[in-house]
C-alpha cells in the first residue's frame, strides 16, 4: 500500500473524531508556539540589555577612585597617603610607550546641581572632564562644538548639554546654543547639544551639562586635584584587556603599590558584555526549558489520544486484519495519523509563534531564532512518531480473532 | 461485468474445464483437498477453567465444494471456521491449506493468505462504519497493491456481482441487513479468493435477504468457489450438498446430499 494512500486513511479517521483531534493538534501548537515565542523573548531581552551595554561603549574601561566614593583612603604598607586619581595619573595613561593600548583617558569630576534658565529648573549631573570624554562615552554632537583643549586650560565657562537639560530649561524649538546657564552657582555657556543617548539604567543619560573639569573643580566640585573616575578607551574592543592591565600596572607604579593592592575598581565594559551574555543565555535556555515541557505535554496528549483511538477501532483493526492487512499497513496507518496530527500543530504552531513573536511582550521586543523554530518543529513531528509508536505497534501486534472480539 | 475464474494456488488441480459440478467428479487422481484438518483442538484458558471448544476435528474439503456446518450453540463452528480463516491458531493438531501447513506460515504470509486466498463473510457483516460500500470493498484490493483506478473497477465489479453497484456510495448504516451483508460479501469476493468462508451469513437475515445471499454463494460454488459456511437454519443448509455436524467440539456427521440440484430459490417451495 502506497503512503498517500496511508495519508488517505489516517486523514479519513482524524476526520471521523474531529475535536478530539484539534485538541490534540492544539496540544502541540501550544508547545511548539511557546517555545518560539519563549526563546524569542529571550533572545530578544539578551539583545536589548547587549546593546544597552554595548551603547557604553565596549572598549572602555571605568577606573573609579575610592576617596569620593567613602571607601576610606587605602593605606597600604610604607605608604599612607590616599590613593587619588589625578591629573598626572592622566598623563602617564597617555604615554603612547608604557600604554601602547590606551587611546584616550578621561578624566571625570561630577557633581548634581540645579541648572537653572530664567524660571526653569532642573536637576542635572555636571561632569567637569577633557574633550575627549564625549566620544569615550559614547555621546554624539548633534549641534554646536564640543570641548577643546583650551577651554580646560583656560577654565572657559562652557557647557556642551544633553536633550534633557534643552527640553527642561528651554522652550520647545529653541536654540540653546550660546544661552547662558546656571548650574548651581556656575554661570556657563551653552556651545553644544548631544544627540539622545539610550539609557542604560535607571539613570537618564542625557539629563548631563558637560564642562571642562577646570571650571567644575573652580567653581562646583572644590579643587582636589584629584577626581571620582578616569574613563580609559582602548584603541579597539579587542584591545580591551591589554589596555586594563595597562591602565593598573601604570596606577599601581604611580601610587607604588602593587596592582593586586591597588584601590581603585576597573569596571571593564567587556567583560561586563560577556557576563551579561552568559547570564541571558541561562535565561533563555531556562524559557525554552519550560516550553519544552509543554511540548512534551503535547507529546504525551497524542499517545493518550491514539491510545484511546487504538481502543475504539480495535474491532476495525480486526476487520481490516481479517480482510488481509499486514500488520506494516496497521502500524503506518496509525503512525501516520500520529504524524499528521503532529505536523499539523507542529505548522500551526510555527505561524502562530511566528506571528506572536512581531509583538512587544513585557517590554520586550522578541527576536525570532531560526533554530529554535527548526528545532521545535522537529521536535513536535519526533515527538509525535515517538508517542504514536507505542499505540500503533500495539494495534497492529494483535491477533485479528483477539482484535475482532473486542467489545 | 463478471468475475473471472478464482486464483487457484499452484499446487491446487482445477476443476476439469466444464465439469459438470452436479455429478460426482470423474474418474482420474483424487485432488488434493483445499482444507485438511487433522485432529484440531481449540481449548480457551479463562483464568482456571479450561474450555474446549475443539476437541480433535478431522476434515476434509475438496476443491469447488458448498459445505454447510451445523451444530448446536457452542458446539465449536465459529471457533473452526476461525480457525479456517486463519484468523486464530489451533491448541493443537495441523490444519493444512492448499497442502501448506499454516503453521509455518509467518505473520506477513499469513496476512496474504488472508487477503488472496480466503474470503471471509461474518454473521455480524463487519463492514467499517463511516466508509462506503465500495471504500469497504475496495479495502482488500488496497492492501493487495491494486491501484486506485482498477481498484474501484473491481469493486464495483464485485458489487454488481452481488447486485449493489445502485447503493456503492451508501454508508454501511445505511443499508439494510441483507445490502449490509451482501457488500460484506462483495469485499470477501474482490481479491478473487478460492475459498469463501462464511459464519452465519444469513443468521441475522430475514427469509428474503437470505434467499438473496444463498443465490450468490451457490453462484460463486457454481463458479468454481470452494464455498464453507455455518448455518443453524436447515433449509439453508439442504441447499448445499455435503452437510458436516458438530458437537461439543467433534464431528457428528458428515453426509453427502450428492445428485440434488439445489437452487435457493427452490427454497421456499419445501
Ligand atoms: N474467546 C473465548 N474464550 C473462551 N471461551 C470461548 C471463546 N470463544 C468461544 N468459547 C467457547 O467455546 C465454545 C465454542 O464456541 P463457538 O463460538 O465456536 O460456538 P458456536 O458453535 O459458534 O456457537 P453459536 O452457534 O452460538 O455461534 C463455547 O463453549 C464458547 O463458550
Ligand atoms: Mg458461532
Amino acid at each position: 500500500m502506497s503512503w498517500l494512500e496511508n495519508v488517505r486513511i489516517s486523514l479519513r479517521g482524524l476526520n471521523a473524531n474531529k475535536l478530539r483531534s484539534s485538541l490534540t493538534v492544539l496540544g502541540i501548537l501550544i508547545g511548539v508556539g511557546a517555545v518560539i515565542i519563549l526563546v524569542a523573548v529571550g533572545t530578544g531581552s539578551s539583545q536589548a540589555v547587549q546593546n544597552r551595554i554595548k551603547a557604553l561603549g565596549t572598549n572602555t574601561i571605568t577606573v573609579l577612585g575610592t576617596g569620593r566614593f567613602g571607601r576610606g583612603p587605602a593605606t597600604t604598607g610604607t605608604q599612607t597617603r590616599a590613593a587619588t586619581l589625578t591629573a598626572a595619573d592622566v598623563g602617564l595613561l597617555q604615554d603612547r610607550t608604557q600604554a601602547p593600548d590606551i587611546l584616550t583617558v578621561s578624566p571625570v569630576d561630577s557633581t548634581s546641581v540645579t541648572a537653572t534658565n530664567g524660571a526653569a529648573t532642573s536637576t542635572m549631573t555636571v561632569t567637569g572632564t577633557t574633550p575627549t570624554y564625549i566620544g569615550a562615552s559614547d555621546f554624539q554632537l548633534q549641534a554646536g562644538r564640543n570641548l577643546t583643549s583650551s577651554d580646560v586650560t583656560a577654565h572657559t565657562r562652557v557647557a556642551v548639554v544633553g536633550t534633557t537639560l534643552v527640553s527642561d530649561l528651554f522652550s520647545a524649538g529653541a536654540n540653546p546654543i550660546g544661552s547662558v546657564i546656571s548650574l548651581g552657582s556656575l554661570q556657563v555657556q551653552i556651545v553644544g547639544v548631544l544627540a539622545t543617548k539610550g539609557s542604560t539604567g535607571n539613570n537618564d543619560p542625557n539629563a548631563v551639562a558637560i564642562i571642562p573639569y577646570t571650571t567644575a573643580q573652580d567653581r562646583l566640585t572644590g579643587y582636589s586635584a584629584s577626581f571620582s573616575e578616569l574613563i580609559v578607551q582602548s584603541r579597539s574592543s579587542s584591545d580591551i584587556n591589554a589596555a586594563e592591565s595597562e591602565a593598573a600596572s601604570i596606577l599601581a607604579g604611580a601610587n607604588h603599590t602593587t596592582v593586586s593592592a591597588l584601590p581603585f575598581n576597573f569596571l571593564n565594559e567587556g567583560s561586563l558584555l560577556s557576563t551579561s551574555q552568559s547570564t541571558n543565555q541561562t535565561f533563555t535556555v531556562l524559557l525554552g526549558a519550560v516550553a519544552a515541557i509543554s511540548l512534551l505535554v503535547g507529546g504525551i496528549g497524542i499517545m493518550n489520544i491514539m491510545l484511546v483511538t487504538v481502543t475504539e477501532r480495535t474491532r476495525e483493526i480486526g476487520i481490516r486484519k481479517a480482510i488481509g492487512a499486514p500488520k506494516s499497513a496497521i502500524l503506518g496507518q496509525f503512525l501516520t495519523e500520529a504524524v499528521i496530527l503532529s505536523l499539523i500543530g507542529g505548522v500551526a504552531g510555527v505561524i502562530i509563534g511566528v506571528a506572536g513573536s512581531h509583538f512587544r511582550i513585557v517590554g520586550v521586543q522578541p527576536v525570532l531564532s531560526w533554530q529554535s523554530i527548526v528545532e521545535a518543529f522537529g521536535v513536535a513531528v519526533a515527538v509525535g512518531v515517538f508517542f504514536g509508536f507505542y499505540p500503533a505497534n500495539r494495534a497492529a501486534s494483535m491477533r485479528p480473532i483477539d482484535a475482532l472480539r473486542y467489545e | 461485468m463478471a468475475i473471472p475464474p478464482p486464483e487457484r494456488a499452484d499446487v491446487a488441480v482445477p476443476p476439469p474445464e466444464g465439469a459438470d459440478i452436479d455429478v460426482p467428479p470423474p474418474e482420474g487422481p483424487p485432488r488434493r483437498p483445499v482444507i485438511s484438518l487433522r485432529k484440531i483442538t481449540k481449548v480457551y484458558r479463562m483464568g482456571e477453567i479450561e474450555v474446549a471448544a475443539l476437541r480433535g476435528v478431522s476434515l476434509d474439503v475438496l476443491p469447488g465444494e458448498l459445505v454447510s456446518v451445523m451444530g448446536a450453540s457452542g458446539s465449536g463452528k465459529s471457533t473452526m471456521m476461525n480457525i479456517l480463516g486463519c484468523l486464530d491458531t489451533p491448541s493443537s493438531g495441523r490444519y493444512l491449506l492448499d497442502g501448506v501447513d499454516v503453521r509455518r506460515l509467518d505473520e506477513t504470509i499469513l496476512a496474504r493468505v488472508r487477503n488472496r486466498k480466503i474470503g471471509f463473510v461474518f454473521q455480524s457483516f463487519n463492514l467499517i462504519p463511516r466508509t462506503s460500500a465500495v471504500a469497504n470493498v475496495e479495502m482488500p484490493l488496497a492492501y493487495a497493491g491494486v491501484g486506485a483506478r482498477e481498484r474501484r473497477a473491481r469493486a464495483m465489479a464485485a458489487l454488481e456481482e452481488v447486485g449493489l453497484a445502485d447503493r456503492a456510495h451508501h454508508l454501511p448504516n445505511e443499508l439494510s441487513g441483507g445490502q449490509q451483508q451482501r457488500a460484506a460479501v462483495a469485499r470477501a469476493i474482490a481479491t478473487n479468493p478460492s475459498l469463501i468462508l462464511a459464519d452465519e451469513p444469513t443468521g441475522n437475515l430475514d427469509t428474503r435477504s437470505t434467499h438473496e445471499i444463498m443465490d450468490i454463494f451457490a453462484r460463486l460454488n457454481q463458479d468454481g468457489r470452494t464455498v464453507v459456511l455455518i448455518t443453524h437454519e436447515p433449509e439453508v443448509a439442504e441447499l448445499t450438498r455435503r452437510i458436516v455436524r458438530l458437537r461439543d467440539g467433534l464431528v457428528l456427521s458428515d453426509e453427502s446430499t450428492a445428485g440434488e440440484h439445489l437452487h435457493a430459490s427452490d427454497m421456499g417451495a419445501r
